[in-house]
């Protein structure tokens, strides 16, 4: 079970938390202008990368509050959490210490 | 004498103790201390069961939870009654205590006699993949013939067949340092981590006594004292820190994600006496900061022709029986091996008056003091000669022995005689949790063996599971693990191994039953077989044989399966790779896995405050998502469907009461929360006055209805949302997810009020009387209090919202109460109501009044891909809202598409007849099979007031094809039917969509 870190709450068991998919894709502002294959591509298209990913999660059985994370799909590791509207952290200007056994 | 075998003196058993252990309907004798396995040498005896796929009889292979063959079915307090028995026990590990019923698995009709052998003489039919090749044809034997008889020979323990009756705890920890594994690098490690009073440690051990392989040894000394004697002096130290939860019996089974550990605690089985209501295991859930493997390592067994009779065990369980338990396991040994530390086993059986022979396949040159030390001890060493085959069938006999030429030629044969085998193939480190924590193993070409590499969570491995052997070594590296540099000066370790796959033979390989997998029965020949006929990844030759695939998990097979396929393809060791490592490292049984959420508890039952009511007058009950719902009010000598024809005539003639508190009600408040709901719904919420309600749409963002149900609007700045009863928390969730990424503008809050509002439905021609009456400060005239209207007010005194709304087509009533009153003003509204007859409905009433409406509910003719207009709402979506949720996705053009399932009624040729949900729906029944499908039947009832069935479906273009005749499916074939309209009934009443 993941331990996530709420930047409102800290650190709780994963069964608290409620995963909302991929972070960063903003509802288009006019989405009547939009092309259908741009509102395509809003609802249904989305990176799933092998690596770091930024998502959406809420501490659903906690304070509610929904925030986002950097994940490595790999690994499950959770390099930030950060709160809505804030811009995905730049990782390189930090780099995580690398570990061997 | 009832323990023949039992020494005079000596081992960690309590001869003052003496218990006694049914087995098989006969008493074995033994002491505290003693496991079943170890009562059943101390008997004379190995046979301890009967193998899984050849019925071969076997015995007693380790002393330890990688044991493969001795399984029993304990029940472990016959004296209380059933539900207190589970099957799969290795009696290796089952910690003995007077009272214990055992018996042996797999064998008919009985363990000495099992007909079931007859399949070791069939055995060419058994091999590798035999399910999938002899078993093919003809097709529908599989399920009658095959499939029956094979699960019935083949096969481990019989699962309980009655509720388990203990009860199992559950308990969270949080831990800065983890230990798993109490032996010398695990003590070592948990002093070291402890010795920092702050720091919280645990250190778990999966047997009775602590001690690891040290309970084995009587001839090492650790800076100067017995091993014993360090043993109990670190453990008086750690039980002394009150920093340190010491935790015998508890098995380290699961490492998940972000160091979330799982293990199990057997807390009562051993206990004498133990008081009811003592949980009989405990899961402990623990997250630790750093965890610390010290788990030790596997023996292999070695590889030959009958290498599973009874009486052949690992060598160092041939130790651990000698030394910890104090039984011998037989007169004779032959102790057969590839490596120095089957000479400790020799040595000391010798010591313990043992007649001891050491075949060792490595040359004399290429062993180390262990020789020298045998030989002066007096023990007959026969290097370089390979072990061809065992003799005796339930038990050992002997074994055929014979020199190795240098060009691996075997030379003459010559028997041994002996009553056991002590066998060693080398050792593997048990890196089962650390490869659960998904780090990366690497191969060690030098011990031949897969070792931790680079670690992908905050572990480290220490002692043999590392990879050391040297006893010094593994305590000098459990201290490290634990933060310090401490060394000790212990007695030298003999290792080192020659590895070894399959003994040489000169025997036909064909002929030949050596086993590699013990508890799947996989020889080296299936292994062989599988390899030929091309399967080549080790994770195919897992499945194809089966190997590994056991509930040992392959602790003893796996390197001796993966160095043979490596062998026979020619590669070398890593590039074979090896088998994923999953957990539960040991079996672990469902109740403690479960917990206390069993019955009752497993899920909760939502009530409403009327339920009370309801139970007392007779309510039959369903359960509606979490919510238990009365589904209907028979009558005395009544059935379903003559209970719901009264209950629907009822509300039609006279009036109905019906309990809809179970809908979802959130309540949106703020200035900004008629924005909110223009946003979030299809319908315009910005015209609707204080006080008027409307039937709000909701759609996903892909445009596809996902939920409705009335909206009141209470103030300016107020709307009382209800939803559907399932929906409830997706819509709250959905509502909040907008709120807060998507507006966090809009000043709006929104809170969920289900649990605090009652809803009481009043339907029918006389609602008006039974509710008015007990109304005040509210304006109950048709004029002022139209249908669609909300009125804050009292009812019977207490506050109410009172909504007039119909879900039935008749004059309707929903009075919210707050639940604590619900139950009264039920009560008192149905002692008016009895001036009327008023009949209480449930929910099967509600779903057919509804559906002669043609209202439908979300979830039922909706399955996530309907839009508004698919089920004729095109008329609940505004058209000037310039954006809303979904609203662009009606756009799309699949979205219009004509030929898009449509709501339509479809109304079966036999008025009788009422068609079944789900039901698909066809054009032409005569065309060949597939027959195109046209749509299904989404809802389906008799309707008595209409005096026939009626039932809605989704059809393609259906709108279009009103009074078209169609097929529909039934349990006997087609059906006629003709298309329709979806109002089955005309109301004079209240016009109900608003």
């Amino acid at each position: 079970m993941l331990l996530i870190r709420c930047p409102h709450c800290g650190n709780r068991p994963e069964i608290e938390f409620h995963c909302g998919g991929e972070a960063h894709i903003a509802r288009p502002e006019t989405p009547s202008e939009m092309t259908d294959q741009h509102w395509a591509e809003f609802l249904y298209y989305r990176t799933n990368p092998k690596g770091m990913h930024a998502e959406r999660w809420q501490h659903r059985h906690g304070c509610g509050r929904w925030f986002n994370a950097l994940r490595d799909t790999v690994t499950d590791k959770f390099a930030a959490t950060y709160e809505m509207g804030s811009p995905r952290p730049d990782l390189a200007a930090t780099p995580a210490p690398a570990r061997t056994a | 004498m009832s323990q023949p075998f039992r020494r005079s003196s000596g081992g960690h058993i309590d001869r003052t103790q003496p218990i006694t252990v049914s087995f098989n309907g006969k008493t074995l004798h033994g002491y505290r201390g003693d496991t079943i396995a170890s009562m059943l040498i101390a008997s004379g005896s190995h046979l301890a069961g009967r193998s899984f796929k050849y019925h071969r009889p076997r015995g007693i292979l380790s002393h330890g939870s990688d044991e493969p063959n001795a399984l029993l079915s304990v029940d472990w307090r016959p004296e209380k009654g059933e539900g207190r028995r589970d099957p799969n026990n290795r009696a290796s590990v089952v910690e003995a205590r007077s009272g214990l019923k055992t018996a042996t698995q797999n064998h008919w009709p009985s363990l000495e006699t099992d007909i079931g052998a007859v399949n070791d003489l069939l055995s060419p039919v058994f091999v590798a993949g035999f399910y999938y090749k002899t078993f093919m044809w003809p097709r529908k034997f599989w399920d009658k013939v095959y499939e029956p008889f094979i699960r019935k020979a083949a096969g481990l323990g019989d699962a309980p067949e009655v509720p388990d009756a203990d009860r199992y705890a559950n308990r969270h920890a949080h831990a800065d340092i983890l230990v798993v594994g109490a032996g010398p690098a695990g003590l070592s490690a948990a002093l070291a981590a402890s010795e920092d009073g702050s720091k919280r440690v645990i250190l778990a051990d999966e047997g009775f006594k602590l001690g690891g392989a040290l309970l084995n040894d009587v001839t090492s000394e650790i800076d100067g004292k017995p091993a014993a004697v360090w043993v109990e002096e670190m453990v008086a130290q750690l039980d002394a820190r009150e920093n340190v939860i010491v935790l015998p019996r508890t098995t380290v089974f699961g490492y998940y994600n972000h160091n979330h550990i799982a293990m199990v605690e057997r807390v009562a089985d051993h206990r004498d006496n133990a008081p009811d209501g003592l949980a009989r295991e405990r899961l402990w859930q623990v997250r630790a900061s750093k965890v610390i493997i010290a788990a030790g390592s596997h023996e292999r067994p070695l590889v030959f022709e009958n290498n599973d009779r009874p009486g052949i065990m690992l060598a160092e369980s041939a130790r651990a029986f000698i030394n910890r338990y104090a039984v011998l396991p037989g007169k004779s040994l032959v102790v057969a091996t590839c490596g120095a530390s089957a000479y400790r086993t020799a040595l000391d059986a010798k010591a313990a008056g043992m007649d001891v022979k050491i075949v060792d396949i490595r040359l004399g040159e290429d062993c180390g003091p262990e020789l020298a030390e045998a030989r002066s001890a007096g023990i007959d060493v026969l290097t370089g000669h390979t072990v061809v085959k065992a003799l005796g069938t339930k038990r050992v006999t002997g074994v055929v022995v014979a020199p190795l030429g240098n060009d691996g030629s075997v030379g003459t044969r010559r028997t041994l005689t002996c009553d056991c085998v002590a066998m060693s193939g080398g050792w593997t480190p048990s890196v089962h949790l650390f490869s659960q924590s998904r780090g990366k193993l690497a191969f060690d070409a030098s011990l031949d063996a897969f070792l931790p590499g680079q670690s992908a969570q905050e572990e480290v491995s220490a002692g043999a599971c590392h990879g050391i052997y040297d006893l010094s070594e593994i305590i000098a590296d459990g201290y490290k693990a634990g933060g310090s540099d401490t060394s000790v000066s212990a007695t030298a370790t003999f290792t080192g191994f020659q590895p070894v796959r399959v003994l040489p033979t000169d025997a036909d390989p064909k002929k030949v039953k050596a086993f590699i997998d013990f508890q799947n029965d996989v020889t080296a020949k299936d292994i062989k077989l599988a390899v030929r006929e091309g399967f080549e990844s080790i994770e195919h030759v897992k499945r194809y044989t089966t190997t590994g695939m056991a509930t040992d998990q392959g602790k003893t097979s796996n390197m001796n399966a993966l160095g043979l396929v490596a062998g026979l393809l020619d590669r070398p060791l890593p590039a074979i790779g090896t088998t994923t490592f999953r957990p539960p490292y040991t079996p672990v049984t469902f109740g403690a896995l479960v917990g206390p959420s069993r019955e009752d508890r497993f899920e909760p039952v939502r009530t409403t405050a009327i339920d009370p009511w309801a139970v007392a007058n007779g309510a039959e009950f369903e359960p509606v998502g979490q919510w238990r719902r009365a589904h209907y009010f028979p009558k005395a000598g009544e059935d379903m469907h003559a209970a719901v024809a009264r209950e629907c005539k009822a509300v039609r003639t006279s009036v109905g009461i019906f309990d809809a508190s179970t809908l979802g009600k959130i309540e949106v408040v703020g200035p900004d929360a008629a924005e909110f709901m223009n946003r979030i719904y299809t319908n315009a919420w910005a015209k609707l006055k204080v006080g008027g309600c409307r039937y709000g749409l909701m759609l996903g963002e892909n445009g596809f209805v996902m939920d409705d149900g009335v909206v009141a609007r209470l103030a300016e700045d107020r709307f009382h949302v209800t939803t559907t009863t399932g929906g409830a928390p997706r819509v709250f969730q959905h509502m909040e997810d907008y709120l807060q990424t998507e507006w966090p503008d809009l000043d709006v809050f929104i809170t969920s009020i289900t649990e605090q509002w009652a809803a009481i439905a009043v339907q029918g021609p006389n609602a008006r009387k039974v509710v008015e009456p007990f109304v005040s400060d509210i304006d109950m005239s048709e004029g002022a209090f139209p249908h669609m209207a909300v009125r804050e007010g009292f009812i019977c005194g207490v506050p109410t919202r009172l909504f007039r709304v119909s879900f039935t087509g008749e004059t309707g009533f929903e009075v919210n109460v707050p639940v604590d009153y619900a139950e009264a003003v039920w009560k008192t509204l149905y002692e008016e109501g009895r001036k009327y007859d008023i009949t209480p409905y449930g929910t099967e009433t509600m779903h057919v009044l509804r559906c002669e409406m043609g209202f439908i509910i979300v979830g039922q003719e909706t399955d996530g891909t309907a839009t508004p207009d698919d089920v004729g709402l095109s008329g609940l979506v505004s058209k000037k809202k310039p954006d809303f949720v979904g609203m662009r996705s009606l756009a799309r053009p699949d979205m219009l598409l004509p030929d898009r399932k449509q709501l339509v009624g479809i109304l079966a040729k036999d008025p009788n007849e009422v068609l079944e949900e789900g039901a698909q729906v066809v054009e032409d029944p005569s065309l060949p099979v597939p027959v195109p499908m046209i749509g299904h039947v989404t809802s389906s009832y008799f309707s008595s007031n209409c005096g026939r069935s009626i039932a809605m479906a989704m059809i393609k273009g259906g709108r279009a094809r009103i009074d078209q005749t169609v097929w529909v499916t039934t349990p006997k074939g087609f059906t006629e039917a003709t298309i329709s309209t979806s109002v089955f009934h005309t109301v004079q009443g209240e016009k109900v969509d608003a």
